[in-house]
C-alpha cells in the first residue's frame, strides 16, 4: 500500500529570478538567475545534482524543445535532465518529478527548474497555443481569459449572485493582491490600484476587465530537493518538507457530459482532496497558515477558495469581501502578490508559489513575513476550468527528528 | 415532355443572412466622393458575416427546405453560384457533407453566369425521376462606392425535386444564347466590370428576355394574361416592370424583388424570389421565371393542388424578418474584404489544416455527429476512443451516430472575448448544452442587441470556422446562434 511522499523529501534550496519584462536577459540567463540562488541556498555544488527536471511551455519562442537548452544553460553535464510541459501547472510538475526521484531513493539531490520567456512575442498576453490537428478542426478559438470568464456566468447562474456583487468580490481579489505586491521586490507589478480603477478597466473577456487578469512576465524559479536525513546532516534548521503534491487532469467530464454545471473547477477539487489526504489535513480553513493559489484571473481565485474547500460553496464572495484572505485576515492568500503582481511566466509560476511558502515557513520573507506560519498550500492550474490541470501542493515545517 | 408532368418541385426554402446594412449608412460613408449614391439609400442590404459564404448559405437554405424530408433518398445535389469559395474543390460536396446526405449522392457545381441558377434548375428538372436537391447561393461583391455595393445582397434558395407530392411542375422551358456582355468578371478578379445600364436594359432585357419569354409561353400554350407571377431578377431597378409592360403581363404579377431587405443576390436571386412566390402561390397558378446572362433562360411552371401541403421551416419571409440592423459601414467593407484592417500580431497565427486529419474526421465533423454510448446513454462530442462518462468508459465501438445540428440547445456558459484575434469582435464562446444531453464548447455567432445569457435558446449553423489566408483555405464547422436576433 502506497504511503505517499509526506516528509520524505526536504527542500533545501530555492531560487527565483526577478519577474517582469526582462528585456535585458534571455531564457538561459533567467534560468541561471534562479539556479544560482537555489544552489547557494542549498549550499551544495552543481556537480552534486544527480537528476534535473526542466519545465517550459512556450518552446517555439523560448529556447526550443527538449531538455538540452536547460542542460546547456546550467551546464548539467552527464546527468539525466528531462523536459516537462503540462501547461500552467508545469512548475508544480517539475517539483513533483524531482521529489519522486528523491523519495524513491534513486538520487540524493534533484533539481526542479521552470522558466518562461513570454516577452519575446512582440505583443501583450500569452503566445499562440495550438490545440492539435483534430481539435483545430472544431474547437473554437478563444483566449485564456475567455476560458476563465465563463466561470462567472456559471457561478452566477448556480448561486444567484448578482453581476455587481460578483464583480466587486473579483475586484477585491485583485485589490488585495496589488496591496501585497507592494512588499515583493521580485514582483513585476508593484503598484497599488483602487477599486474604482479595477471596476472601470477596459473589458478583456466579459466580465473580466484588465485588472481581473494577471500580468504576463518573464521569469524562472528553481528548487533543490533531498531527503530530510541529508538536509539534517547539512545542518538545516527550520527544515521545509513536502507534505503532498497531487494533480488532477480533465478527462472530458466537464466539457463533454452534463455532470458539471460550469460554476467551479472540478480538477482543483479532486487534487485538493488527494493532497489533504496525503498531507493528513482535516480542516484546511483552520490548519493552513497561508496559500499561494493560481490567480490567473480574479474569478479563478474566487472559485478556487471554494474548490480548495476553504469557503463553502457560494460563500467565497462573502469571505473575500470580509477580508478573510487579506494579509491580516484569517487565511492570507497571495501574500507575495500572486500571479496578479508577479505575472505568469508559465512554467515558473508553480515554483514561484513554493518559493514564497518556503521563505515564509523559514521566517525569511522580509517585510511580507507572517507570524509563525507552519504549513502552506500552493495551487497551480493549467489550461482552462473545463480542460485543465490542477496541482495542489502542501509544504510545511518538518516536525520529525 | 411526359417526365415533367410527374416530376417537379416538391419543396423549397431560402436563406438571407441575418446581417443587414442600412443603405443610408453606405451612402453616407461615400458621400464625399459619390453623392449620387444618396438616390439608392433606401432600405437595407443583406450581407454575409465574416464566416458566411455561398457554401454556408446553401446549407442553411437546404435545411429550410428539408425539415421533414428524408435525406437518404436524395440522389443528386446541384449547387449554382458565381461566388463559390473554391475554383477546384467541389463546393457541393462540402454542402452534401454538412447536410448529412448519403455518400452515393451525385454532386455538381454550376456557375460562370448570372443564369447559373435558372440553367441549373432547368437541367435538374429535366434530368429525370430521382429525388434531387437544387440550391442556388450567391454573394456578389461590389467595389466600395459602386452601385453594386449599395444595391447587391446575399442569399440562397433550395428546392427539392421529385415525383411525390409535387407542388409545381415545369410546363415548358427554353433558353437562348447571346454574347451580350453587360458585365464580366475575370478569373481571380474581385469585382464585376459593368457597361451602361441603359444599353443593358434596352438591348438586353427588353429585347432578348422579352423574346424568349414569348417563345416559351407559346410552347407552354399559355397567354401573357394568364401569368400570375413573373420573376425576373435584375441588378438594377425597374427592369422587370418594363419587361412585364412590354409582354402584356399584368402589373400585379411582378414578383417582389426583395430590394427592401436583401438586394440583388446574383445568380441565386431569381430562385430566392421563386421560393418567396411559392410561399404564397395558390393552386394552378402560372409562374414565369426568367434568367439573364449571355442569353436567357425561361421556365414556365404551374402550381398543383398540393401547393398548400408544403411549408418550409421558416421560408424566405422568415429569413427576411430575422434581421439585425447595422450602420457601421466599415463592418461591411471588412467582411467583404474591401478593406484590410490592422488586426495585430495575434492575426498572424498559422491556420493550417491537416487534410489527412480532416479526412479521418469526416464521419463526425461535417455532419456534427455525436456518439450515443450504448453502455450508459451518454451522448458525446467529439467521439474519442472511450466513453467520456467515468462510470462507463465503454469503447467507441459501442457508440451510435447522433447528429446534433437540428437538436435544441441553450447557453450553459459564455463570454465575449476581446483579446483573441477574431474578425467580428468580440468572439462569443461558451458551452452549449443540448436538451438531449450532449454538450460542447462552441463559438456563438450573429449575437444581436439582446445578447446572451445562461439559458438563451440556440440553434446550430454551418459556418466558416477559420480562414487560412496563407494557403487560401477556409475550413468549416458548426456554430451556435441565438434563435432571437
Amino acid at each position: 500500500m502506497a504511503t505517499g511522499i509526506k516528509d520524505k523529501v526536504a527542500i533545501i534550496g530555492m531560487g527565483c529570478s526577478k519577474f517582469g519584462e526582462r528585456w535585458d536577459i534571455g531564457p538561459s540567463e533567467l534560468m541561471a538567475e534562479a539556479f544560482e540562488e537555489a544552489l547557494q541556498d542549498a549550499g551544495i555544488e552543481r556537480k552534486q545534482i544527480e537528476a534535473a527536471w526542466y519545465g517550459s511551455c512556450s518552446d517555439p519562442i523560448s529556447v526550443g524543445n527538449s531538455a538540452i537548452p536547460a542542460s546547456m544553460a546550467l551546464r548539467l553535464d552527464g546527468i539525466p535532465v528531462s523536459h516537462m510541459e503540462n501547461m500552467c501547472a508545469t512548475g508544480s510538475e517539475v517539483l513533483r518529478a524531482a521529489a519522486y526521484a528523491v523519495a524513491s531513493g534513486a538520487v540524493d539531490f534533484a533539481l526542479a527548474i521552470g522558466a518562461e520567456k513570454l516577452k519575446d512575442t512582440g505583443y501583450g498576453g500569452l503566445p499562440f497555443v495550438y490545440k492539435g490537428t483534430f481539435n483545430d478542426l472544431w474547437l473554437p478559438l478563444g483566449s485564456t481569459p475567455a476560458g476563465f470568464a465563463q466561470l462567472a456566468a456559471g457561478y452566477r447562474a448556480k448561486h444567484g449572485t448578482s453581476k455587481d456583487d460578483l464583480k466587486r468580490a473579483m475586484a477585491h481579489v485583485s485589490w488585495k493582491s496589488h496591496q501585497n505586491g507592494l512588499l515583493s521586490p521580485k514582483a513585476h507589478l508593484r503598484k497599488a490600484i483602487s477599486m474604482e480603477q479595477i471596476l472601470n478597466a477596459p473589458m478583456i473577456a466579459d466580465p473580466l476587465g484588465l485588472y481581473d487578469c494577471c500580468g504576463v512576465s518573464d521569469g524562472a524559479a528553481a528548487a533543490i530537493v533531498t531527503t530530510p536525513e541529508i538536509a539534517r546532516a547539512l545542518g538545516r534548521k527550520d527544515m521545509v518538507t513536502i507534505k503532498s503534491i497531487q494533480l488532477a487532469i480533465s478527462s472530458g467530464v466537464e466539457s463533454g457530459t452534463s455532470q458539471w454545471d460550469g460554476s467551479y473547477i472540478r480538477t482543483t477539487r479532486a487534487a485538493a482532496q488527494k493532497a489533504y489526504a496525503e498531507a493528513g489535513i482535516q480542516d484546511p480553513r483552520s490548519e493552513l497558515s497561508l496559500m499561494e493559489v493560481h490567480d490567473c484571473f480574479s474569478i479563478t481565485e474566487l472559485s478556487t477558495m471554494e474548490d480548495l474547500f476553504i469557503s463553502p460553496d457560494g460563500r467565497a464572495v462573502h469571505d473575500i469581501l470580509d477580508g478573510f484572505f487579506d494579509r491580516d485576515g484569517g487565511l492570507p492568500c497571495q501574500v507575495d502578490g500572486g500571479l496578479k503582481c508577479f505575472g505568469h511566466p508559465i512554467a515558473a509560476s508553480g515554483l514561484r508559489m513554493a518559493y514564497e511558502v518556503y521563505n515564509q515557513l523559514q521566517g525569511r520573507a522580509g517585510e511580507r513575513q507572517l507570524v509563525n506560519p507552519d504549513i502552506g498550500l500552493t495551487h497551480n492550474l493549467g489550461g482552462v476550468p473545463y480542460l485543465g490541470i490542477a496541482a495542489v501542493s502542501i509544504l510545511g515545517l518538518y516536525a520529525g527528528k | 415532355m411526359s417526365k415533367t408532368q410527374s416530376f417537379g418541385i416538391t419543396g423549397f426554402g431560402g436563406y438571407v443572412p441575418r446581417l443587414r446594412m442600412q443603405r443610408s449608412a453606405i451612402a453616407a460613408a461615400h458621400q464625399w466622393m459619390a453623392p449620387g449614391l444618396r438616390s439608392h439609400a433606401k432600405g437595407r442590404r443583406a450581407f454575409c458575416s465574416w464566416d458566411e459564404d455561398s457554401i454556408t448559405m446553401a446549407v442553411e437554405a437546404a435545411r429550410d427546405a428539408l425539415e421533414n424530408h428524408p435525406r437518404d433518398t436524395i440522389a443528386s445535389i446541384t449547387l449554382a453560384s458565381t461566388t463559390l469559395p473554391f475554383a477546384d474543390l467541389q463546393n457541393s460536396t462540402i454542402v452534401a457533407g454538412a447536410l448529412g446526405l448519403a455518400s452515393e449522392v451525385r454532386t455538381l457545381d454550376v456557375g460562370h453566369s448570372q443564369r447559373a441558377g435558372t440553367s441549373g434548375l432547368i437541367a435538374a428538372l429535366r434530368q429525370g425521376n430521382a429525388p434531387a436537391l437544387f440550391i442556388a447561393s450567391d454573394r456578389p461583391r461590389g467595389k466600395p462606392a459602386s452601385g453594386q455595393e449599395i444595391g447587391f445582397g446575399a442569399s440562397a434558395a433550395a428546392f427539392t425535386l421529385g415525383s411525390d407530392k409535387v407542388i409545381a411542375t415545369l410546363l415548358a422551358s427554353s433558353s437562348r444564347t447571346a454574347l451580350f456582355v453587360d458585365h464580366f468578371r475575370g478569373e481571380g478578379a474581385s469585382y464585376d466590370y459593368y457597361w451602361e445600364e441603359r444599353w443593358i436594359r434596352d438591348e438586353g432585357y427588353l429585347k432578348l428576355v422579352v423574346d424568349t419569354v414569348e417563345t416559351t409561353l407559346l410552347e407552354a400554350d399559355i397567354s401573357a394574361t394568364e401569368v400570375n407571377h413573373f420573376i425576373l431578377a435584375a441588378p438594377f431597378k425597374g427592369v422587370a416592370t418594363a419587361v412585364i409592360r412590354k409582354l402584356g403581363i399584368a402589373a400585379e404579377a411582378e414578383a417582389d424583388e426583395l430590394q427592401a431587405d436583401c438586394g440583388y443576390s446574383g445568380s441565386a436571386h431569381g430562385l430566392l424570389m421563386l421560393a418567396h412566390v411559392l410561399e404564397r402561390a395558390e393552386p394552378n397558378q402560372i409562374i414565369v421565371l426568367a434568367g439573364f446572362g449571355q442569353g436567357v433562360d425561361v421556365l414556365v411552371l404551374r402550381t398543383t393542388d398540393a401547393i398548400g401541403s408544403f411549408r418550409p421551416q421558416r421560408g424566405v419571409s422568415g429569413a427576411l424578418a430575422d434581421a439585425q440592423d447595422h450602420v457601421a459601414y466599415l463592418r461591411l467593407a471588412s467582411y467583404e474584404n474591401a478593406i484590410d484592417l490592422e488586426w495585430g500580431m495575434r492575426a498572424e497565427k498559422s491556420i493550417k489544416t491537416a487534410l489527412t486529419e480532416q479526412y479521418r474526421a469526416s464521419d463526425q465533423l461535417p455532419g456534427f455527429v455525436a456518439g450515443r454510448c450504448n453502455g450508459c446513454g451518454t451522448i458525446q462530442f467529439p467521439q474519442l476512443p472511450y466513453c467520456v462518462n467515468p462510470a462507463c468508459n465503454a469503447s467507441r465501438a459501442e457508440f451510435e451516430a447522433q447528429p446534433l445540428f437540428d437538436e435544441p440547445a441553450q447557453v450553459l456558459t459564455f463570454t465575449g472575448d476581446w483579446l483573441s484575434y477574431y474578425p467580428a469582435p468580440p468572439l462569443y464562446v461558451g458551452f452549449v448544452q443540448f436538451d438531449q444531453g450532449a454538450r460542447l464548447l462552441m463559438e456563438m455567432v450573429d449575437v444581436g442587441a439582446a445578447g446572451l445569457d445562461v439559458g438563451t435558446p440556440l440553434r446550430m449553423v454551418f459556418r466558416i470556422k477559420d480562414v487560412d489566408k496563407v494557403r487560401g483555405y477556409p475550413r468549416y464547422f458548426w456554430k451556435a446562434t441565438p434563435i432571437q436576433a
